[in-house]
């Protein structure tokens, strides 16, 4: 049996190194670091026809470094929208009022995210504006779908150029 | 004619009167925490003999654990070209699952079956009636100091092996697989939540650890004093954990994930 002493610092030891692994999960493995940092941001809204599959907490880009993130998704009754806030990182201020925001997909089975490319106005948004130029997500069914379509419209004499060209 | 069924009615009231007892039997434990609090050192005494000295084998286990997970993740990863996402998987398996799990496995083969031996064999001894000879109550002096190390070193040791496994996991993954380092960690870090995945994994850790020393030191208390009782005890304390884990894992997990 050894001392008191000894004892006790290896509790200590042990209890500081149980803390320091929570410690890292927290902060290294975890999103927790970037959730604190945003307690200032500032919030913007965009109205979707579509939003595929995109979820809260979605990353919001522009020019593909993230500068926030989906904060809220909900359904707007009377037009029929969905209608996403964003929070954005208060370092990112200048975005011109005039900026558009599309649903784009992370590579081709990846996640959703938005994309946001800036315009010209001279004007930045600010706290709870809305963007007004959207575009929605690719669904891919659609996509096929409209391509099979427009194979069979074009259908006959001009569907074997069509194939041999692909 | 009717012995099959007295059989029966034998073992269901023995099973309801174990856990009975094993209720009273906590709640008198509980009752000991003031005491605890005002005599630090003895709960001190036994976190390191239930906890530290299980550092090393947790620490070792989480090492090979994660490394595994690293190499298997990598190789099913890589059929779908998705090996960026080793991070993910390996975070996501041990935090959520394997850590708590593991541990609690872990801990009762080497702390729980040490507590039951040990109390069992102050029973048999009769080290315990002694003590109630001389008006110490042994469930606040023996058993309380045990039970309460228990319940707080192992959501420290889980902690350790989810971060110890996450460790391998980049070792083998970034290090001698060749995965992309920015991407394993930053991968990692958005799609792995505080609350939903480190605060519930860490109440997982916490109620096993609750249920492991539970078992470990009732069972040793309630053992039959004598050698033979006390093997049996010893037994039964680390394949009822074991039991007893993986049960309540599916209902925590069904409970915590289950939802969306």
């Amino acid at each position: 049996m050894q001392s008191s002493k000894a004892i006790e610092i290896w509790v200590g030891l042990f209890v500081a190194v149980g803390l320091i692994a929570l410690f890292f999960l927290a902060m290294q493995v975890s999103n927790l670091a970037e959730l604190r940092s945003n307690d200032d941001s500032y919030r913007i809204v965009a109205r979707f026809e579509n939003i595929g599959s995109l979820r809260v907490r979605a990353p919001v880009s522009v020019a593909g470094v993230t500068v926030g993130r989906v904060s809220a998704i909900s359904f707007d009754n009377q037009t029929y929208e969905a209608v996403v806030e964003m929070r954005i990182d208060p370092k990112y201020d200048t975005l011109p009022i005039d900026t558009s925001a599309s649903i784009l997909t992370a590579g081709l089975l990846g996640e959703q995210y938005i994309g946001l490319s800036p315009g010209g106005a001279e004007e930045h948004l600010a706290d709870g504006d809305e963007i007004e130029l959207t575009q929605s997500a690719i669904v891919l069914e659609q996509v096929i779908s409209r391509f099979l379509f427009n194979k069979a419209e074009g259908g006959g004499a001009s569907g074997g150029a069509a194939t041999s060209s692909e | 004619m009717l012995a099959p069924f007295q059989q029966l009615g034998h073992a269901t009231l023995g099973t309801m009167q174990k856990l009975g007892r094993a209720n009273l039997f906590i709640c008198h434990v509980l009752t000991g925490l003031p005491e605890i609090l005002r005599r630090i050192r003895l709960l001190l005494a036994q976190v390191y003999s239930v906890g530290v000295l299980t550092i090393l084998l947790v620490s070792v286990s989480g090492l090979f654990v994660g490394m595994v997970l690293g190499l298997q993740g990598y190789n099913v990863l890589s059929d779908f070209g998705a090996e960026q996402t080793l991070g993910v998987m390996v975070a996501a398996s041990l935090v959520r699952e394997l850590g708590p799990v593991v541990t609690a496995l872990l801990f009762a083969g080497r702390a729980g079956s040490a507590l039951t031996a040990e109390i069992g064999l102050m029973k048999a001894t009769e080290q315990l009636s002694g003590m109630e000879m001389m008006a110490v109550d042994p469930l606040k002096r023996i058993i309380a100091p045990r039970f309460f190390a228990g319940c707080l070193s192992m959501p420290l040791l889980a902690s350790l092996f989810s971060m110890i496994g996450v460790m391998g996991g980049y070792f083998v993954g970034v290090g001698l697989l060749g995965v992309d380092e920015g991407a394993f960690w930053s991968q990692m870090r958005s799609r792995i939540d505080f609350y939903d995945d480190i605060v519930n994994g860490l109440i997982k850790s916490a109620v096993f650890g609750v249920i492991v020393t539970w078992i470990a030191v009732f069972e040793g208390y309630d053992a039959v004093p004598t050698s033979e009782g006390v093997s049996r005890a010893t037994t039964r304390s680390v394949v009822y954990s074991a039991f007893a884990v993986l049960g309540w894992d599916f209902v925590l997990t069904a409970l915590m994930f289950g939802g969306d």
